[in-house]
């Protein structure tokens, strides 16, 4: 008999709705992915019990771990589908959606909670305007290998998902953004709003909630030194809270 | 119009060329609703990986911005139109050192200054780059400033929604767009003063290439059959190095070349050896017997011919596969690792070898559109008020687009189509106010009719088969070689693909986050758009740039030194043809040749 492939997929038909599982038996081709599998159930939107469904929706763009897209719960862990590979997979496979953002549909849920804390937190530079004035400031070798790796979240939000921490109860904003206020602050013109960025991490939800469970540097596709941009800005809030408090 | 009123214009597209045009419209004082299918920060731009170009001459080679224009044109085939490549090319320079303020962690050198490396195509250090993940550094740079405005509400985001088409008043002007929002599934049109699009490639045609899922040409495609001229749409660029797989074809930045990568496969056919085992003596590395001077940095349609004639031709591809090495191995870890991490990993991640250990094993694919929406060098289309930018128009890269201009054209691009749009909602545009209220009612209950006869449709067809049949035939034909006999078997196949099309039946009729919905619309768009390049390429009998036939192998200026202009007949349904002649003012056309120095 032909090799298959077996998953098991949760599936939401809107957010009102009750989940329920389905599985789907493939056949198995060398190279497949979690997405090339979801792409074969369109082409063929038949249930293991040969019962008509319709296809999986699920997010995804770029298929190469970049975009940020396809993030999921892959057998119970959160990562990206595109380079989640079958034959490195314990069968059957189960996918779920994320279970601490709202489901839209199946696999897809609503992550803008991370884009609405990154405006929270300024993370951009403040230049002057776009035309042309003249070269940026000077960037040693060592400093831009510090903030590449900081520079390369792709804001899956896998680290929020998989953080202890990261619930309704203590609306915290996640590791995620804490890193990207580290960037922010370490760049020459970045800088310029970095009691700002401090600010925004203080009070309730801000970086006091990290619980140092470190689920999220595990968990993250691109190997962000999530724990270390906490700890050193974790830090930085500190003398920042002590300089208000004298200030004020 | 009233002075005091803020102009109002909509950008479709989130990547480079959309965020840039937005990014100078705010600045500018002007508002932006910028619509996008996925959250603007997980666009295709973020696939680009090796670098920018730009003539900044950092290394003592004489490098100009005039070097830079001519290896362009030169790369193109002379098919581009030169003025507005020269403006670019200008511009490059000062492009860098914006990213370089707004915060792009560009590699540096010892003194913390730019870093530069080679690319195809040219013998200058010219590309700037962070790490492998370029494209992914200068899309969040921009994001975060479009994020800034954002805030301050000078930019409205749509994400999650889907243009559908371009609102027209009686005069042709355009006037809005109409668009569907991907989780309610409504269809509301959005007034404007002017609309610039920036949709990006059309990967999805060819079914699988390095293109990201949302690169189906479908908004092209949509203002293609509204009355936009569609240009150059026979050239498409396949890329010499990317990662076969089943659900895309990944791909290996040219960087791992412009770092030292060498490109060989065994002399002896089916050589069953470990790579590594292999004598250097045993080793072919053709693209520098073939090409001593650019070696292994010719421009990607010269090497990517020569792969397919080392595979095919001479049946040595890896393992009697359509394979050959990239080899990255006589390179130190350390400099691979600072340089070449991010394209390394996602070999590693996807393939399971170590490329610091085994060369990898590549081949050519799908890669970009050279054609496009046609524009003026404002780059305005045909239609009034509609402005394009980026991948999706046709007006930089002429025959075949050099490594790392994409990102350039992309930012420089929306940079001239921004505020071009800006002044036509000033001074030429009226109101939307006082507008009959009937061309934006008619447009969406056009746009509704469709859907609702698209879902209630009876039929047996699979529109995710229909699309791999789609993609499969595309491939075959209207890639690395072309042949008159089977482009024109290509078009007859196309036109049953629509009428197949017609009894398309969905699997899902829910109203709510359809995403099949959602695809099969684009597939009908991409379905009219791959006749434009089938057409286009059977009718273009010389071979230039990427388009290659055997049956006419020479550059035939006399006939053929003319852009291609497609346009929709809607009587008939079908693409209509004219030619224009290419505005060679600057630089006299000569012969390309990548074996010598120019």
């Amino acid at each position: 008999m032909a090799r298959t492939v077996i998953l098991k997929i949760k599936r939401q038909d809107n957010p009102a709705a009750q989940p329920h599982w389905e599985e789907f038996e493939l056949t198995w081709k060398p190279g497949m992915n979690v997405i090339s599998s979801m792409m074969e159930i369109a082409a063929n939107p038949v249930t293991r019990e040969r019962k008509p469904t319709t296809s999986i929706a699920y997010d995804s763009n770029c298929l190469e771990e970049v975009c940020g897209s396809c993030a999921m719960l892959i057998n119970g862990r959160a990562r990206m589908a595109c380079s989640a590979l079958v034959d490195k997979l314990e069968q059957p496979i189960t996918l779920e959606p994320f279970t601490k953002f709202p489901v839209i549909r199946d696999l897809q849920v609503d992550r803008s909670v991370l884009f609405e804390n990154l405006k929270r937190v300024k993370a951009w530079v403040p230049v002057d305007g776009t035309y042309d004035l003249g070269s940026g400031p000077r960037v040693s070798p060592n400093e831009q290998e510090h903030a590449y790796p900081l520079s390369r979240c792709i804001s899956c939000c896998c680290c929020m998902e998989a953080c202890p921490q990261f619930n309704e109860k203590t609306g915290f904003v996640g590791a995620a953004t804490i890193a990207q206020v580290r960037l922010f602050n370490q760049h020459p013109t970045g800088k310029a709003l970095k009691h700002e960025r401090l600010q925004a991490l203080m009070g309730d939800g801000g970086i006091q909630e990290c619980g140092y469970a470190q689920n999220c540097v595990e968990v993250c596709p691109k190997d962000i030194p999530l724990t270390t941009a906490i700890a050193d800005t974790g830090r930085e809030v500190i003398k920042q809270a002590f300089k208000d408090f004298f200030r004020s | 119009m009233a002075a005091t009123k803020i102009p109002n214009i909509i950008v479709v597209g989130g990547g480079l060329a959309g965020l840039s045009a937005s990014i100078k419209i705010a600045e500018a004082g002007g508002h932006v609703d910028l619509f996008s299918i996925v959250p603007v920060k997980r666009s295709h731009s973020v696939c680009a990986q090796g670098g920018i170009n730009a003539a900044k001459n950092l290394k003592g080679e004489g490098d100009t911005t005039w070097q830079h224009f001519d290896d362009t044109v030169y790369g193109g085939d002379f098919l581009a139109n030169q003025p507005p490549v020269k403006a670019m090319c200008d511009a490059a320079p000062g492009i860098i050192d914006l990213l370089d303020r707004m915060g792009v962690p560009f590699n540096r050198t010892p003194e913390g200054l730019l870093d530069f490396r080679r690319f195809g195509g040219t013998l200058y250090h010219r590309t700037a780059f962070a790490g492998a993940t370029t494209g992914q550094q200068l899309l969040y740079a921009l994001d975060e400033q479009v994020r800034r405005y954002e805030s301050e509400g000078r930019v409205t985001k749509h994400e999650h929604w889907e243009f559908l088409s371009a609102v027209l008043d009686n005069q042709r002007a355009c006037r809005g767009i109409c668009a569907m929002d991907l989780r309610s599934m409504e269809v509301r049109t959005f007034p404007a003063d002017a609309l610039v699009v920036a949709t990006g490639g059309i990967g999805a045609i060819f079914g699988k290439s390095t293109n990201s899922v949302v690169c189906t040409g479908t908004a092209q495609s949509a203002l293609y059959q509204q009355g936009c001229y569609y240009a150059n749409g026979e050239f498409i660029q396949v890329h010499p190095t990317s990662i076969p797989g089943e659900d895309k074809l990944r791909l290996m930045s040219e960087s791992a070349r412009g770092e030292g990568g060498r490109i060989w496969v065994p002399k002896k056919a089916g050589d069953k050896r470990d790579p590594k085992s292999i004598p250097e003596a045993e080793r072919w590395y053709f693209l520098e017997e073939w090409y001593p001077k650019y070696g292994n940095l010719v421009t990607r349609d010269v090497a990517t011919r020569a792969i397919h004639k080392v595979v095919y031709e001479y049946g040595l591809g890896i393992d009697g596969q359509p394979m050959v090495y990239l080899d990255l191995t006589h390179i130190d870890r350390a400099t691979l690792d600072r340089k070449l991490e991010g394209i390394l990993e996602i070999y590693e991640k996807f393939v399971g070898d170590d490329p610091r250990v085994t060369p990898m094993k590549i081949f050519p694919g799908m890669h970009y559109t050279m054609g496009g929406l046609w524009v003026d060098y404002n780059q305005a289309t045909n239609i009034k008020g509609i402005y394009a930018a980026g991948e999706c128009e046709f007006g930089y890269h002429g025959a075949n687009r050099l490594g790392a201009n994409s990102l350039v054209s992309c930012i420089w691009g929306g940079f001239v189509a921004g505020p071009q749009a800006l002044l036509y909602a000033k001074n030429t545009a009226t109101s939307t106010d006082g507008l009959s209220s009937n061309v934006f009612e008619a447009e969406r209950k056009r746009q509704e009719d469709a859907n609702a006869a698209l879902i209630n449709n009876q039929g047996t067809e699979n529109p995710f088969r229909l699309w791999r049949e789609l993609g499969e035939l595309m491939t075959r034909n209207c890639t690395v070689i072309r042949y008159n006999k089977p482009l024109q078997e290509t078009d007859a196949k196309l036109v049953e693909l629509l009428e197949r099309f017609d009894r398309v039946n969905l699997s899902d009729k829910s109203s709510w986050a359809n995403t099949s919905f959602a695809f099969t619309r684009q597939l009908y768009n991409m379905l009219q758009l791959s006749r434009v390049i089938a057409q286009g390429a059977a009718m273009r009998n010389e071979s230039r740039g990427a388009h290659y036939k055997p049956e006419f192998p020479e550059r035939d200026d006399k006939n053929w030194l003319k852009t291609t202009k497609a346009y929709f007949a809607p009587d008939a349904d079908e693409p209509r043809f004219e030619f224009e002649p290419v505005d060679i003012s600057l630089i006299p056309p000569r012969p390309r040749r990548y074996d010598m120095a120019k």
